[in-house]
């Protein structure tokens, strides 16, 4: 619209910058910064009125004075969109990293998002095989689902994304997934390890990267997962793809937030983080599914690293209320060797039991996942009545249990980097295999029926 | 009211801020130039400050603000039941056909279908007198509810006319001699309580079908329960189960800042379930409000006003309404954005200071009543809340523990164990049973409210002895004390456990509970006699027909066969003192 330039800035704070008296302008719109050395930068507007108007800089205020010009361009934020972005690398604005050309846009797609009609939306029920038997078995995946990694620092939380990315599939069509990466806030050498192993795969071919590196503004990173979102979209939506998206690391997200909030001067809530948070990543979590009429879909992997461990800090529990379950990396079984290292027990898939089952994995999953999970557990606790009163002490059942949780860790949950396994003979069949250590009138969950069919010594043919 | 000149001032998010107008509060306004729908919350010197119901960017200053005159209200009528809304009334399906499958904004619908033609049968006649609440005539709602069409609040008088015939809502279909025409469809202010005449003591029993819920920690009709709980607890399964189950004759749903697929799953799922007392789909009685958590906040706080208004609209007709709400802390959380947005001072954790109030007054509209026309009706609420690391000690659950007289406590270590549904029987607690008892010993049977003593005793005492075994081992117990743990593991195993996704386990009705409770303290009776004779407590536990008892609640006629079996086990028990 106009092309007025003002020069009215009053105050700049932390990522933000307050001007004067402009014309009327819109809530979201976006901006441009002219520096006096002729640096450009841009930014979005967090607040206006007659009187004053307050831009979020996305780049950071360095070098920002009172002569720096700020025009408005008279539109919200908006994402070039094509399907020439796949296969592309992106920076976490939007604007080409890879040294190609410009994307040239099918579509300017708003990039907040409108929520999806929840009438709108089918349930999701297709089962993914991610060839990792912990997940498939215990926590299974389904198309549409959010299902987020609960991790912490120093534990392989992108070499288990980067497998599932590499692996993941449909076990009833052969539709392959678009990968849609999200970097925001991550080293150059998580990046590099990314892009490489992508590279290696030729898994490059069928992604697009949005990337924000630790050295890259912190502000920006605000919007980084939205462009990555309005990418699946539209791919999911206008063309039929099946996406995936990874987003890491949420923790660097939200800690822009607060900064951001901090230096709006907002009232915090739990640990400084916005009183808003919890919208804030609904409207990132809740752009995953499918929905009536469309072909494509949205599953989404958003990565977390817990600060300090703790699944109660905000950014762990607040995503916990908002997706589909989680999958917990637990430090003790890294450091036990043990890759991928999930711990199932506090895992959770709450889309499981629409995407198992007969027709879709294999009739005794259900059951054969419960037994595990049962079996696992209390071979799990006993270990910590072994600590105290030994293993004498136990009964023939408690002793075979706690065997099994060895087993379960040492067999089931531990394979290699690219090992893909099938839900059918890879994962369930071994679970049979590994539960024949437990005696079958100790085998509870499992229905007697599933027993006969498919007890490797026990079945009747 | 038109002639004056609204323009916005300031937007930042959902609150704008108008000058020009002088409302009232609480006052719906339409903002900008595509005339979205806003609240008024805050008058300021010439300033009024409005929270938006949809999404403002892109939005100006300087674009106007017009007045309605009207506060925010709802429209109740025939055609409210199997619907789905989402926080302010709007019909989803409804907004799916004008803006696709992306909820957009500035789209405007009504809540009632106003073309919709219903079967009007009058049931007063011309010359009775007739005042708020009194029922003019009755419309088949749906297969299994009949809908009452009231005198609306505030009118009375002599009827003139009144036919039977087909109308559609807005249409009068009986005229006062004062000339007032009343339509089926009326219109209530959300915020504002709907009067009634008096409020009763809770007496009936709210029945769920779920073991713990019904047995141990019963909700009154009229009565108001909480289940806070960390994620991954089963808040929402639970919640779902009480939709489907409970024996109200209505039943709204607000889905509160709440997953999209879980509403999606409710939708897929409602239609195909079956009332266990009527045999007709669920979704016949069912009200829906969905408002997702990505959907614009402010819409997220009015919806549990529109919610609860429908709720006691149905109640005014004599009906018992159960109403779900998931999530009080979604709700929370809308208000306390707001207020920040507002730069109010903060109370506790940035909530609002008026937070505790305002979840007391939801709160207090629920209760069994005398109605308006003198008949009996209910409205029990039950608010799931969503703790921040499952600790209760947060304003939102202590604000709900205060008020509700039922607690629901839901416990992270029973959810990994996979005890569902997870509430923990050491913690929980409902204060209905002293009101209720009357009602058991009247309908169920006179020993019922003992017969509950002597269970959650027995689980009272397994805490304790739990805590010697995690020191000594079980074998270091006395075998008397061994088969307290025996019965009690049978408690929770075999009673307090439920499968809510197995056709037959998913329901239990009251009579059935009550077998299965007397079936677990005849087991203890017998096996301690048996022992006494010498029989070895390993022995009495592994008698396979107690096995086939405990494993028989997930077939269907179990009730018909539970006495033999416990016969069976019984006589089996019997039979390891012989064999001793």
């Amino acid at each position: 619209m106009t092309g007025k330039e003002y020069r009215t800035i009053t105050d700049v704070k932390g990522p933000l910058v307050f001007l004067n008296k402009t014309e009327p302008v819109a809530f979201g719109e976006i901006v441009e910064l002219r520096l006096t050395d002729g640096t450009l930068k841009n930014g979005q507007v967090l607040d206006t009125s007659d009187d004053q108007v307050i831009v979020q800089v996305f780049e950071g205020t360095a070098s920002i004075d009172k002569q720096t010009g700020i025009k408005f361009l008279g539109d919200v934020f908006k994402l070039p969109v094509s399907t020439d972005m796949i296969g592309r690398i992106l920076d976490g604005a939007g604007r080409p990293r890879d040294g190609g050309p410009a994307i040239v846009a099918d579509e300017m797609a708003d990039i907040i998002g409108a929520a999806i009609n929840p009438y709108s939306r089918q349930s999701p029920s297709s089962f993914i095989q991610t060839g990792i038997s912990a997940i498939d078995a215990c926590t299974s995946l389904v198309r549409g689902q959010k299902l987020p990694i609960f991790s912490a620092s120093g534990l392989p939380h992108n070499d288990i994304a980067l497998q599932i990315a590499r692996q993941a599939k449909l076990v009833d069509s052969d539709d392959d997934f678009v990968v849609v990466f999200c970097a925001m806030g991550i080293t150059a050498e998580e990046y590099n390890f990314f892009v490489h192993d992508l590279e290696r795969t030729g898994a490059l071919e069928n992604a697009c990267l949005f990337v924000n590196l630790a050295d890259d503004p912190a502000v920006e990173r605000l919007i980084t997962p939205r462009l990555a979102l309005t990418a699946a979209e539209y791919l999911a939506f206008e063309h039929d793809y099946h996406v995936l998206v990874i987003y890491t690391d949420m923790t660097n997200y939200c800690e822009s937030l607060r900064q951001i909030g901090a230096a709006r001067e907002e009232v915090p809530g739990r640990r400084g983080y916005p009183g808003y948070m919890y919208t804030d990543l609904a409207m990132l979590y809740e752009r995953a599914g499918l929905v009536k009429g469309k072909k494509g879909s949205i599953t989404q992997f958003p990565i977390l690293t817990m600060p300090g461990d703790d699944i109660t800090h905000p950014i762990p529990d607040l995503s916990g209320y908002i997706t589909e379950g989680q999958i917990v990396i637990s430090r003790e079984l890294h450091q036990k060797g043990i890759y991928p290292p999930i711990n199932v027990l506090p895992s959770l898939s709450r889309l499981m039991n629409a995407g198992i089952g007969d027709g879709k994995t294999r009739e005794d999953h259900k059951s054969v996942s419960d037994q595990l999970y049962a079996a696992y557990a209390q071979g799990r606790e006993l270990r910590g009545l072994v600590a105290i009163v030994g293993e004498d002490a136990l009964n023939e059942r408690d002793l075979q249990l706690l065997k099994f949780a060895d087993i379960f860790e040492n067999q089931f949950l531990r394979q290699s980097r690219d090992e893909d396994r099938s839900i059918g003979e890879g994962t369930l069949d071994y679970a049979w295999e590994l539960l024949t250590n437990i005696d079958t009138k100790y085998l509870v969950r499992l229905d007697q029926k599933w027993i006969d069919k498919y007890h490797p010594t026990e079945k009747k043919e | 009211m038109s002639k004056e000149n609204g323009v916005i001032y300031r937007i930042s998010g959902p609150v704008v801020t108008a000058v020009g107008i002088s409302p009232r509060m609480y006052e719906v306004v339409r903002v900008g130039d595509e005339g979205l729908m806003g609240e008024v919350i805050e008058l300021h010197g010439d300033q009024s400050v409005i929270q938006v119901y949809e999404e403002t960017s892109g939005v100006r200053p300087g674009e106007p603000v017009v007045r309605t005159g009207q506060t925010l209200s709802v429209q109740l009528g025939p055609g409210l039941l199997t619907k789905i809304y989402d926080g302010i009334q709007r019909p989803l399906p409804e907004l799916e056909k004008t803006m696709g499958v992306f909820i957009t904004r500035g789209v405007d619908a009504d809540g009632l279908d106003l073309e919709k033609i219903w079967a009007f049968s009058a049931t007063a006649k011309k010359g009775d007198s007739v005042s708020s609440g009194d029922v003019l005539g009755t419309v088949q709602e749906t297969k299994t509810i009949e809908h009452r069409v009231m005198v609306p609040p505030g009118i009375s008088g002599k009827i003139k006319e009144i036919k039977s015939g087909d109308y559609n809502v807005t249409q009068t279909v009986c005229t006062l001699e004062d000339g007032t025409e009343v339509q089926m469809m009326q219109k209530w202010p959300v915020r504002t309580p709907r009067p009634f005449t008096k409020k009763h003591a809770p007496e009936v029993p709210l029945q769920t079908g779920q073991r713990i819920l019904d047995f141990l920690f019963p909700l009154a009709k009229g009565g108001t329960a909480g289940i806070p709980g960390p994620f991954g607890s089963g808040k929402t399964v639970t919640q779902q189960q009480l939709a489907k189950w409970s024996d109200a004759d209505i039943v709204v749903y607000i889905g509160c800042g709440e997953r999209g697929n879980e509403m999606t799953e409710v939708l897929d799922e409602f239609p195909h379930l079956m009332d266990p007392k009527t045999g007709e789909a669920l979704m016949n009685r069912t009200t829906m409000i969905a408002n997702t958590s990505n959907m614009p906040v402010a819409a997220r706080e009015a919806s549990v006003y529109t919610g609860i208004t429908i709720a006691e609209y149905f109640r005014d007709m004599g009906y018992d309404v159960a109403l779900m709400a998931d999530s009080t802390s979604r709700w929370a959380e809308a208000m306390r954005e707001i207020s920040s947005r507002l730069e109010e001072m903060p109370g506790e954790e940035g909530y609002p200071a008026y937070l505790s109030s305002r979840l007391a007054e939801f709160y207090e509209r629920a209760g069994r009543v005398e109605t308006l026309a003198g008949g009996d009706g209910s409205v029990s609420v039950i608010g799931a809340v969503s703790p921040p690391g499952g600790d209760i000690s947060e304003p939102v659950s202590q604000g709900t523990l205060r008020i509700v007289k039922v607690f629901w406590g839901l416990d992270a270590g029973l959810a990994r164990q996979r005890h569902f549904p997870a509430i923990n029987w050491l913690n929980s607690y409902s204060l209905y049973p002293p009101s209720l008892d009357q009602w058991y010993r009247d309908n169920i049977k006179s020993d019922f409210p003992e017969i509950r003593t002597e269970i959650s005793a027995l689980l009272q005492v397994e805490a304790e002895l739990q805590e010697i075994v995690q020191l000594v081992g079980s074998d270091a117990l006395p075998v008397d004390q061994q088969l307290t743990l025996e019965v009690a593991r049978m408690i929770r195993e075999f009673f307090l456990q439920q499968n809510a996704f197995h056709d037959v386990d998913t329901y239990s009705d009251l009579k059935l509970q009550y077998t299965m409770a007397k079936a677990i303290l005849s087991f203890q009776e017998e096996s301690k006699k048996a022992i006494a004779g010498g029989a070895a407590l390993e022995d009495v536990v592994n008698v396979p027909a107690r096995t086939d008892l405990m494993r028989g609640r997930f077939e269907s006629g179990y009730e018909e066969k539970i006495d033999e079996m416990l016969e069976a086990m019984n006589k089996q028990i019997a039979d390891t003192m012989e064999a001793n």
